[in-house]
């Protein structure tokens, strides 16, 4: 039997704040399996990010378990590849010691680290702009180089929260394709927040559907579609019944 | 061009004051002594310059070494209070009250307990500069992103990587706006430890020349003692863009300077 990349075993989670207890998250459970692309839709309130905020290892949960690999480890931080919404380039930092804050951060030399940036500007469309400052690159660059720093965090897993979020539909399309590229070639275990429908059946094997206050997993659904991928497939049948069940489970079909 | 659109306006309004000076102490007929031409000042300057260059050499050695130990000062508290929410606590309002004591009055009460020379100078000029500079630095300290701090730490990364790669770095416009402050203060902070008694340097200078009625050459002396503080604050700037290209870079300034703002 495979071991999951990450397994949340009857997590909890409540936030106290002034006035109001606020469940984020109740009693979840779920498996994500090596090389698995996993979207993860709720409305905005639904936990999505408490869930991950928990799996690196930033807040605790009230109850439950994390497993990573297998394992429970005593200190996740640093285990799994971690992109927050915002890119968070550092302004004073070029392009390419941006991405090699996590090598940095792990001691590798610079040397080594600078050759694994550089084997991969190519492949996130970076290559030449390794010495420019954050705010001279556009909106899907920075989100690009973002990605970049997560992966040279060289973790099997990535945790991705809405990263494509900010950006405009064209360019989002074009970074949707160009990321299932980057990970149908590397094999690597994803999990991705959006709050976008079509963008969640999309790019997933599997969409875990979170209702919200407290987030409890509603729905887990398979999206049968074949690989590579395709923008028209948008417009297929097959795919509009998966949209339409993903909106129903979301109470936005009225 | 660049240079000319930022530096012919105040030349030529400078330019204008100055002959306006000279128009209005001429046709007045006010007396020298109470208000001077340009010409007079810039006379009264060349004929001492002997004891200009001296005063100036002996005012800037305080300044310097003020400076410097304020620096110190300054980063010391500010990192002190960074690391120890309880010396936060403590030190802050005592912080807010050394500033609000009289410099004129401490400062005839540094020259009984040090005596006359540089050191009641050094000390005037430390008091004054250490405040904007341990202020501004604690501020920046605590101005990092938090979301940035999360994510480092989500990477693995502890405590002192942290305080490297994030924190100090994002203090740094902050500190410099503290030192450009302090640097403006402090040539001024180091002639009035000289009028009350220090070292023999433009403020004795000038206190002379006040008790001489030789009003032109307390011109001379303030002319001389302003444009020391710009030159310090214009030395601080450009260090300050050496050091911090990415926050004077184009693309940054550009978003200030954006059509319709003001």
């Amino acid at each position: 039997m495979t071991i999951p990349r990450i397994e949340f075993r009857h997590i909890s989670k409540t936030f106290f704040g002034i006035a109001h207890a606020v469940p984020a998250l109740q009693d979840i459970s779920l498996k994500v399996m090596p090389g698995e692309f996993v979207t993860i839709i709720g409305a905005s309130g639904s936990g999505k990010s408490t869930l991950f905020n928990l799996c690196v290892g930033l807040i605790e949960p009230d109850a439950g378990e994390i497993l990573i690999d297998g394992e429970i480890p005593q200190n996740r931080t640093g285990m799994v590849g971690y992109m927050p919404q915002r890119d968070l380039l550092l302004p004073w930092r070029s392009v390419l010691d941006n991405v090699l804050l996590p090598l940095e951060i792990q001691g590798i030399p610079r040397k080594e680290s600078r050759q694994r940036a550089f084997d991969m500007l190519p492949h996130f469309g970076l290559e030449g702009f390794e010495n420019e400052y954050p705010s001279a690159l556009s909106g899907g660059m920075r989100q690009r180089a973002a990605l970049l720093r997560t992966w040279l965090m060289g973790r099997s897993t990535l945790l991705l929260d809405e990263p494509f979020g900010a950006l405009d539909a064209l360019t989002r399309k074009e970074l949707q394709d160009w990321l299932l590229r980057v990970w149908q070639e590397f094999g690597r275990t994803v999990m991705f927040i959006t709050h976008d429908v079509e963008e969640a059946v999309y790019l997933a094997d599997r969409v875990i559907v979170l209702s919200t206050r407290p987030g409890v997993v509603r729905r887990e659904l398979k999206v049968d579609l074949p690989r590579p991928r395709r923008q028209r497939m948008i417009a297929e049948h097959r795919f509009g019944i998966l949209v339409r069940g993903l909106l129903a489970d979301l109470g936005v079909d009225v | 061009m660049r240079w000319r659109r930022d530096f012919v306006p105040p030349a030529l309004l400078i330019v204008v004051l100055i002959l306006g000076w000279y128009f209005v102490a001429r046709v007045s007929g006010l007396r020298s002594f109470i208000l001077p031409t340009p010409l007079d000042v810039f006379r009264a300057g060349w004929e001492t310059r002997g004891l200009l260059l001296n005063a100036i050499g002996t005012t800037l050695l305080a300044t310097g070494i003020g400076l410097m130990l304020a620096l110190v000062a300054g980063i010391g508290i500010a990192a002190l209070v960074d690391f120890w929410s309880l010396a936060h606590r403590a030190l802050y309002p005592i912080l807010v009250v050394s500033q609000t004591i009289q410099i004129l009055a401490i400062a005839p009460i540094l020259i009984i307990w040090f005596g006359f020379g540089l050191t009641p100078t050094v000390l005037i000029v430390v008091l004054f500069c250490f405040f904007p500079l341990a202020i501004s630095t604690a501020d920046g300290l605590t101005s990092s992103d938090p979301e940035l701090i999360a994510l480092l730490r989500a990477m693995g990364a502890n405590k002192r990587q942290i305080w490297r790669i994030v924190r100090l770095p994002s203090a740094l416009p902050s500190f410099f706006s503290g030192l450009r402050m302090a640097v403006t203060y402090s040539v001024v902070a180091a002639t009035i430890g000289e009028w009350v008694g220090g070292s023999p340097g433009l403020g004795l200078y000038m206190l002379r020349s006040k008790n001489a009625l030789a009003t032109d050459q307390v011109f001379v002396a303030m002319f001389i003692t302003s444009f020391l503080s710009i030159a310090l604050f214009m030395l601080v700037y450009g260090i300050e863009r050496l050091t911090l290209p990415w926050y004077h870079s184009a693309q940054r300034t550009e978003q200030w300077e954006g059509p319709g703002i003001y």
